[in-house]
C-alpha cells in the first residue's frame, strides 16, 4: 500500500512569490527572514522524498462559482493549469502547469464516496493560489504529480468544522489504502485569523493575534478536542471575516490524527496575517 | 435583495481585463450595459442559454455605479470579490498598501456581526 510520508499544513500567502523574488528597493524588509523560514520549511518535505502530493486548498471564486458550488471537490485530470489572470494581476503569480495523479484521484473519489462523503469531481480544473502557493514554497520545481482537493471555506452555507476534520481523517485512511508503492505527502493550506474587504484588513498583524496563538497551539499539539470545542461556523467570524479558511487547517489536523504532535512548527508574524508552518511524519522522521 | 447578482457582476467584471478598465472609467454605462445584456447569462454553461429573472435593486445598482464599496459591504456583497476588483481598479493611484488601508478605514464604523454575505 501507499505510505503517507509527510503531512504538511501551512498558510498560503499570495505575496510570498513577489516578496521572495523582488530585488533592490522593491524587496520588502521582511523578505529575507520569510525566505529563510520557507527554505527550512521546504526541507521538511524534501527530506520525506515524496512521489505524489495530495494538495488541499480552496478555490477563490475562480472556477467554482455560486451557480454550482461544491462543498468538497476532487480533481481527476492528467494535468492542471494553474493561476488565474487576477492572481497574476494582483500578486504577480506565474502561470503554471502541474501533472495529475489520476489513479490516486480515482481511488480517493471511489473510497470517499463509499465512506459517506459525497465528493464532487472535476476532469478539467484550473487551480489557484491555494494550491500553487505551497507548490512555490515547498516544491518550486513543480515536478511531482498532484491530486487537488478543494473545500468550500468561502461561500456560505459552509460545512461544519467537524466535517473538515472527518474528511481529513478519511483522506489519510484512503491514501493509506491505495494499492501503490508510492510515497505520498498530504499538504493543505488555510488561514489563521484573516480579514479581507472589511475594517480590520491589512493591519500591522493579523486581525486577532490571540486566536492565532491558540490556533498554532491546537495544531502543533494535535488538540482536536479543544479546537472543535471552541471553533464553530459562528465563532470564526470574530477573529476576522475570512477566518473560515482555518477549517482547512482543521482538515489537516484530521489527516495528522488526534493528539499527533507536529514534528516541525514555525510561524512568522507579518502585517495583515500570521504565517504558520507545520509538518508531521506519520512513519517517523526521515533520516 | 439580489446579493447573488451583485456578486455575479463583481465576479464577471473582475475576471475580464477589458471590463475592469471599462468599469473603472465608465461605471454607469458599464453597470447598465451589464444588467441589460449580461446579468442573465448562465455562467459555467454552454452559450445560448439564459435566465430571465435577474435584476438589481435600485440600491444595488446605485452602489455599483457609484463605486461605493462601503455600500456594497452594507448590502452583503462578498467582501473578497469587492476587494479584489477595487484593488484592480484603484490601487494603481496610490502608494504601497495605501489604498487597502484606506479601504478598511472607510469601513471602520461596522462592528460585529458584519452584514450577512450568504446568497
Amino acid at each position: 500500500m501507499a505510505s503517507v510520508v509527510a503531512v504538511i499544513a501551512s498558510t498560503h500567502h499570495p505575496f510570498y512569490y513577489r516578496a521572495s523574488t523582488a530585488t533592490g528597493e522593491d524587496r520588502p524588509p521582511f523578505a529575507d527572514e520569510w525566505v529563510s523560514k520557507i527554505t527550512a520549511f521546504r526541507e521538511t518535505l524534501t527530506r520525506a522524498r515524496p512521489d505524489v502530493l495530495v494538495m488541499v486548498g480552496s478555490d477563490h471564486f475562480h472556477q467554482l462559482w455560486l451557480d454550482n458550488m461544491p462543498q468538497f471537490l476532487v480533481g481527476k485530470a492528467p494535468f492542471y493549469d494553474a493561476n488565474w489572470y487576477n492572481e497574476e494581476r494582483e500578486f504577480g503569480l506565474p502561470k503554471m502547469l502541474l501533472k495529475g495523479q489520476e489513479d490516486l484521484s480515482a481511488h480517493i473519489l471511489r473510497a470517499g464516496l463509499d465512506e459517506g462523503f459525497d465528493l464532487a469531481f472535476s476532469n478539467e480544473l484550473r487551480i489557484d493560489h491555494s494550491v500553487t502557493c505551497p507548490i512555490i514554497t515547498l516544491r518550486p520545481e513543480a515536478d511531482l504529480p498532484i491530486v487537488p482537493i478543494y473545500t468550500n471555506i468561502f461561500a456560505p452555507p459552509l460545512p461544519q468544522p467537524k466535517r473538515f476534520v472527518q474528511l481529513g481523517k478519511a483522506i489519510r485512511e484512503i491514501v493509506e489504502s491505495w494499492p501503490s508503492h508510492l510515497r505520498v505527502a498530504i499538504i493543505g493550506t488555510g488561514h489563521l485569523s484573516l480579514e479581507l474587504g472589511g475594517p480590520r484588513q491589512f493591519g500591522p498583524h493579523g486581525p486577532d493575534p490571540e486566536f492565532d496563538r491558540k490556533a498554532v497551539e491546537w495544531i502543533a499539539t494535535g488538540d482536536l478536542e479543544r479546537c472543535l470545542a471552541e471553533v464553530t461556523l459562528d465563532s470564526l467570524h470574530s477573529p476576522g471575516n475570512a477566518t473560515h479558511g482555518f477549517m482547512d487547517f482543521m482538515l489537516m489536523m484530521g489527516v495528522a490524527g488526534a493528539g499527533a504532535k507536529a514534528d516541525y512548527v514555525d510561524s512568522l508574524d507579518l502585517f495583515h496575517t500570521m504565517e504558520a508552518y507545520f509538518t508531521w511524519y506519520p512513519s517517523g522522521a526521515p533520516a | 435583495m439580489s446579493k447573488y447578482l451583485v456578486d455575479k457582476f463583481l465576479y464577471t467584471v473582475d475576471r475580464d481585463p477589458d471590463l475592469v478598465e471599462r468599469y473603472r472609467t465608465a461605471p454607469r454605462e458599464t453597470v447598465e450595459w451589464w444588467e441589460q445584456s449580461r446579468a442573465n447569462e448562465v455562467l459555467n454553461c454552454h452559450s445560448g442559454e439564459a435566465s430571465t429573472w435577474l435584476r438589481f435593486t435600485d440600491s444595488e445598482r446605485a452602489a455599483l455605479i457609484d463605486h461605493d464599496h462601503v455600500a456594497l459591504f452594507e448590502l452583503g456583497a462578498h467582501p473578497f470579490l469587492t476587494l479584489t476588483l477595487f484593488i484592480a481598479m484603484f490601487e494603481r493611484d496610490h502608494g504601497p498598501l495605501e489604498y487597502q488601508k484606506a479601504y478598511g478605514a472607510r469601513l471602520a464604523h461596522f462592528s460585529m456581526p458584519y452584514p450577512d454575505i450568504a446568497t
